[in-house]
């Protein structure tokens, strides 16, 4: 797609390791490897003690939708209408990213699972009603 | 008190094609506004915007033939940049950098480049956490947010309406709006389309527009040679590190506004004013919600309590806190909120066509940023 607004994700030198941990089917988190605060979007510092050191921590997967709407303007013009949600991870950071096989109209607090799959040549984490 | 006044105000008019380059406009609205001042370009010696500005400093100090000018700022931000940018003047004029600050805003944000459009993943890097799941619109990024307060107060897109529908009636008596004479119902309201479901309708939606609008913040003891002064009670602006650029994704509680709720308190401990010396209210709405937001964060009601005050009609003119008296950002034009604090103004010198009778105190927010303009002397 040649739209300027289908570009693919690049990854930075703050968000690379989410994105290698991600191909590899993994959701992590970075974590303050001093005090061990966990913080999502990636940043370089610690926004708690100062610390440069980080490592990451595995995510369960698990989580439930904080908040949720219909996309129908998605960023690509072919694409079908998504959820967009926002999930609070069981470990208690949040990110943005998609429902889908949506069986049912979503609904604030309903508890969902990871599940990664291809979005533009990228395995990305999207979400699913957990079982 | 600042021990700054606004002295002066001007603007083009709002449309969606002006028909004239971004640099026109602001030169046309800041030259009204020092006229308006009592001033002439050459008295101008500090200018202030926010960023997101196309229109260079040095290149409308030429047009305009201001200065010499030793003071400049820009405060970041879109919206939130409004009141933000008044307190980089206040602060010039305090530090004695300066005596008569310029504050501007212009842009064709409807016939050229439209801030609501979807954008693609190119951007600062935070916003690739948003835009790769389709958050690509203000409209989205916003919606998110406004969501959980619905979940948490029972709120409803008709609630939103019934802001829409009170901010079109003011517009519709103002013959600057763009919605002037174009009134609204709660139905007409409920029939536009949605553009966010399920929370945002067009019709919560601001304009995009055309046009441009300055002020010039001045020095109170100059007062006695400005015709129509405004005094400036407080300015405040505050932004904290767990909300993200236009993404408050990470508050505690989603269905609050933590940087509202602290410029509120600022505002109020600097004026030594209270919620109750409020005459009128000119709120920053790039969409209806904000508005309930931003009530409650100021503490004019409780939490998830303005659905019912909206409702009750306390935002309209005879009402306990007349809001958007010019029709808001949804019915006069979208001018990044700078607008706003014209029509505060104007309450407060008496001119305003929708005037609050006896209007001694405004309050304007601007999302994160805001201040209390008051009755001089």
């Amino acid at each position: 797609m040649s739209d300027a607004t289908s570009d693919v994700r690049r990854a930075s030198r703050d968000d690379q390791f989410f994105w290698d941990a991600a191909a590899e089917g993994r959701l992590v988190i970075q974590r303050c490897a001093d005090c061990g605060t966990l913080r999502h979007p990636p940043a370089p510092m610690c926004g708690v003690c100062g610390s440069l050191q980080w490592d990451t921590a595995e995510s369960s997967g698990r989580g439930r939708i904080v908040s949720w709407i219909s996309s129908l303007h998605p960023n690509r013009p072919d694409d079908a209408p998504r959820i967009v949600i926002l999930v609070q991870l069981e470990e208690g950071t949040r990110l943005v990213s998609n429902l889908v096989d949506a069986g049912e109209a979503p609904y604030d607090d309903l508890p969902v699972v990871v599940e990664f799959r291809d979005d533009r040549g990228a395995l990305t984490p999207f979400f699913r009603v957990a079982p | 008190m600042t021990g700054t006044i606004v002295a002066g105000i001007g603007a083009t008019e709002f449309s969606k094609e002006s028909g004239r380059s971004e640099m026109q406009l602001a030169a046309e609205a800041s030259r009204a506004a020092i006229l308006d001042a009592g001033l002439t370009p050459r008295d101008i010696d500090g200018m202030v915007t926010f960023t997101v500005d196309a229109n260079d400093e040095q290149e409308l100090m030429r047009n305009l033939g201001a200065g010499p000018v030793t003071w400049w700022s820009r405060a970041p931000g879109g919206g939130t940049g409004a009141c933000a940018a008044m307190q980089q003047a206040v602060a010039a004029v305090a530090a004695g950098l300066a005596d008569n600050v310029l504050v501007y805003r212009a842009f064709n944000e409807r016939s050229g480049y439209r801030y609501g459009q979807p954008r693609g993943t190119a951007g600062p890097p935070p916003l690739d956490w948003y835009r790769n799941f389709g958050i690509d619109t203000p409209a989205k990024m916003y919606a998110l947010w406004f969501r959980r307060y619905m979940h948490a107060f029972g709120a409803t897109n008709e609630d939103f309406g019934r802001y829409t529908v009170s901010a079109r009636r003011y517009a519709a008596t103002n013959p600057k709006a763009w919605f002037h004479d174009r009134p609204i119902t709660l139905d007409d309201h409920q029939a536009s389309r949605w553009i966010v479901e399920p929370v945002l309708r067009l019709y919560d939606c601001c304009q995009e527009s055309d046009g441009g609008v300055a002020l010039v913040v001045t020095r109170a003891d100059r007062a006695g040679d400005v015709d129509a002064p405004v005094a400036i009670r407080a300015v405040a602006d505050a932004r904290h590190a767990d909300a993200s650029i236009t993404a408050n994704y990470y508050y505690d509680d989603l269905a609050t506004y933590p940087e509202a709720a602290q410029c509120a308190q600022l505002l109020f401990a600097r004026s030594g004013l209270t919620v109750a010396d409020i005459d009128v209210a000119e709120v920053y709405e790039n969409f209806s919600p904000l508005v309930f937001l931003v009530l409650e964060a100021y503490g004019f009601c409780g939490p998830g309590e303005a659905i019912g005050f909206i409702a009750d009609g306390n935002l309209d003119i005879d009402g306990a806190l007349p809001t958007n008296t010019h029709g808001g950002l949804l019915g006069e034009a979208y001018i990044h909120g700078i607008n706003s604090i014209q029509e505060g103004v104007r309450q407060v010198r008496g001119t305003a066509v929708n005037q609050v009778a006896d209007a001694e105190h405004c309050l304007v927010s601007s999302l994160n940023s805001g201040l209390i303009l008051g009755r001089f002397g």
